[in-house]
Formats: structure tokens, sequence, C-alpha cells
């Protein structure tokens, strides 16, 4: 066992345990999507050009809420401290605790966005790039997240920092996912704009950690 | 408990200083630390106390001076990092594990492998057997101090930093970690604990963090004109 494998086996437990957290951020994502039908009228050709993007605004919106979730409760018991200690590198041990949060985020997410698709009648050929968009987006959201979760460890009403620092951030994931969607339905193919979100995600699980141990190492100090 | 003895040597720190939020806390102090050695770090409150543990830990870097182990300065946090326990008075409890289970993340997360033997001794120790399947959200401000003095056991280190182990102890569980600690040097690691009332350490070393307190109006003026010159 090592320390990645142990610490993301605790972090799943515990999500379980409490697993009224990564519900919430699903139910989240469910209610904010089916107001765009009732916000914009039920007409299925706006729906359909525009459900890629909803979905994906959505998603990083719920996302969002849940970022803070990575380090906080961990920084205000102490645990924080103790992970510092390891005698690790840092990186393997935030990169453990970035995994189990898109696994108890993204997944559930990407999971719900078929169904949610269907209230936005996306057309049958939006699905597969729209799930495999979500795949390649979604590590890259959390790693991106947890970059700024970090830097906001103990400031006041660290939220709305986190939202604005991250938000920004998560354009280019944002174009480039919900172009995915409307390639396909316009009959072209999706295949560049899903090689380039691979690209972000390889640059994020690049860099992210490394920056995100950084921040963590400023905040226990 | 287990027994394997360490081989650290002797950790010191020379010519410390420590600047927080723009005050220099202490400055201008040693210490040094056989294998088998206590230190029982002394002052008022606020007098830099958990700072110079924190300090010790790798957590804060020294503003001037360096740390060593056996004369060898400290250039890899990770791999000092390896070598101590930090028990802080924040208790690093999960409230949605049980006991056993906390402890046993910690053992595995240092041990790099499953040691439920080690968990038992540690909960026996200091008491927390009957309680192993309780969930911490459950366990009394007494009861969780004593999970994390017991994370002291269930991997070995030969440095412990202790910052007030003694606060929210009942007799016997200051019984339980004076013998911890007895054992612990017995076997040759070291201690440095940061306390007030102090019956559990035996002939340690004093050192009183307050009297490396600089008077505070001089030196804010030094460092701030260091600053502006550099």
């Amino acid at each position: 066992m090592n320390v990645f494998s142990t610490l993301l086996a605790r972090d799943l437990k515990l999500a379980i345990r409490q697993s009224a957290d990564s519900l919430t951020v699903v139910a989240f994502f469910a209610i904010a999507t089916v107001l765009f039908p009732f916000g914009v009228g039920p007409e299925t050709n706006v729906l359909e050009r525009i459900s890629g993007g909803v979905l994906w605004v959505t998603a990083l919106l719920a996302a969002l809420l849940s970022l803070d979730r990575i380090f906080t409760v961990d920084y205000e018991d102490g645990t924080l401290d103790q992970l510092v200690l390891t005698g690790q590198p840092l990186s393997i041990v935030v990169l453990a605790k970035i995994t189990a949060h898109w696994l108890t985020t993204g997944v559930p997410l990407l999971i719900v966005s078929p169904l949610l698709a269907v209230t936005l009648h996306l057309p049958t050929a939006g699905y597969a790039p729209l799930l495999l968009a979500l795949l390649l987006g979604t590590p890259t959201v959390s790693l991106v997240g947890a970059v700024g979760a970090a830097l906001v460890l103990g400031t006041r009403r660290g939220g709305v920092l986190l939202s604005l620092l991250v938000l920004p951030l998560y354009i280019p994931v944002l174009i480039f996912g919900a172009m995915a969607v409307e390639a396909a339905t316009t009959g072209r193919s999706a295949t560049p704009e899903l090689l380039v979100l691979a690209g972000f995600a390889v640059l994020a699980v690049t860099l992210c950690p490394w920056a995100t141990a950084a921040a963590v190492r400023q905040a226990v100090e | 408990m287990s027994g394997d003895s360490f081989t650290a040597g002797t950790f010191s720190g020379s010519n410390l200083a420590c600047r927080r939020g723009g005050r220099l806390v202490f400055t201008g102090l040693a210490f040094s630390l056989p294998a088998g050695g206590a230190l029982i770090l002394r002052g008022a409150n606020g007098s830099g106390k958990t700072t110079l543990l924190r300090l010790m830990a790798g957590l804060i870097p020294p503003t001037a001076g360096h740390l060593a182990w056996s004369d060898q300065p400290l250039d890899d946090s990770d791999e000092h990092a390896a070598k101590l326990r930090f028990v802080s008075h924040l208790d690093a409890v999960k409230p949605a594990l049980s006991v056993a289970e906390n402890l046993s993340f910690w053992s595995a997360l240092w041990s790099g492998r499953i040691d439920d033997a080690a968990t038992l001794r540690a909960m026996d120790a200091f008491g927390l057997r009957h309680l192993a399947t309780f969930p911490g959200r459950l366990l009394s401000a007494g009861q969780r101090h004593r999970l994390a003095l017991a994370r002291l056991l269930v991997a070995p280190a030969p440095l412990w930093l202790l910052d007030e182990p003694g606060n929210a102890l009942d007799e016997a569980s200051l019984g339980a970690l004076t013998a911890a600690i007895a054992d612990h040097r017995g076997r040759g690691g070291s201690v440095v604990v940061a306390s007030h009332g102090s019956a559990f350490v035996n002939d340690g070393n004093t050192l009183d963090v307050g009297t490396f307190t600089p008077k505070t109006a001089v030196h804010w003026s030094d460092d701030a004109d260091e600053e502006s010159a550099a």
C-alpha cells in the first residue's frame, strides 16, 4: 500500500459515509439544467442548439460548489498538517485527494449527464461526444480547481474568491467541451475538440499537483 | 510496543529566528536534543512554543538559522518529516471514521502496510480498545486527544513533537502518556514537549522560548530597514 492508494481509499470511504455531499452536487447539476427549458421555452430546436453549452456550464458550476471540500475540512481539523508530514512527495498526496474528488464529483456528473441531456433534447449524435468530452474535461476541472482550493485555504469566505479565481480558468475547457457536442450534432467529427481536451488534461495533471502542493505548503506555514 | 530502537542521532537547531506576520517571534535560539533526550519548551502564551514546534517539524521555514540531524544541515524536508511525529492542538480525527479506522489509516500511510497489531497496541496504551468501533464524532475532547496521541505508537519514528499533550487528559491518560514517552526514550527516541505543567517527562532539558523574544519595537524597525535595503 503506498501513500496514494491509502489516502485515496480513505477519501472514498469518507465520501461514501458522507454521501450527501456528492448527492448535493448532482442534485444541483440536475436542478440548474432543468431550469433552462423553463427559462428559454420548450422549443426543441432552441434547446437542441444550446444543450451542449448548458450542460457544460451547469456541470462546471456544480463542480465549483464541491471544490472547497477537497482541502478545507482537512485544513480545519489538522489533518492537512499531518499529510504534509508524511515524508512522501506532497504532490502525490494532493494528487490522491484530487483523484478522490474527481471520482466523487466528476464521475457522478458524467453518469447523470445523459439523463439531463434528454430534457434538453440533445440530438442522438451528441451523446457519445458529450460523455467523452466530460470524461476528458472533468479531470481538468478537478485539477485546476484544487489549485484554487489550496490557494484560498485560511481566507474568510473563500468560496466566492475561489469561484473568481477558478471560473476564468475553466473557459478553455468549456469552449472545447461545448464545441465537441456541437460538432457532432452538426455532422462534423468531434475528434479535434476531444484531442484538445485530452491535451488540457495532460497539461493539468502535469502542472496542477505541483502547484497545489506549493499552495498547501503555504497554507500550513 | 515494538522492540526496535532508533539510530537517528542528535537533532539540533542553531541561531534560529522566526518571523510571523511581520513580528519576530524569537531570534538566536539554539537547542540540541540527543537520542533518548527530552526537551521541554516553556514560555508564556504567545511566546512562540507552537511556532518553534512547527518550525522543528519543517512546516515553517526558519527566517534565519538551520536545523540539523547529527550536524548534517537539513535540506530535504520530506526526509526530515519521515523521522518525526507531530501532535498539535488539532486532533486530526475524522468524525465519520471509527477509532480503529482513524488509527489504521495513519498506520498504513506511515508504515506502508496494514498493521493491525500496532493499531491494537496503540489503542491499548491509551485505553481506547473499548471504543474501537466508535465513530470519531461521538468521542469527547479528551478521547479525541488520546486518539491523536495513540497515533504516535502506530508507526515508529525517532522524534516526537508534542504541543501541550497533557491538555484535556485525565489522571490515567497522563500516566499512559508518561509511560509512552519513557518507553520511546528508552529505545533511543527523543521528544520535544511544549507544556505549562509537566508531570510526564523526567530529567529533560528546559528551554524557555520567552527569553529569545526580541524587544519588539527595536527589532521591528531593524527588520523593516533590512527588508527595504534588500
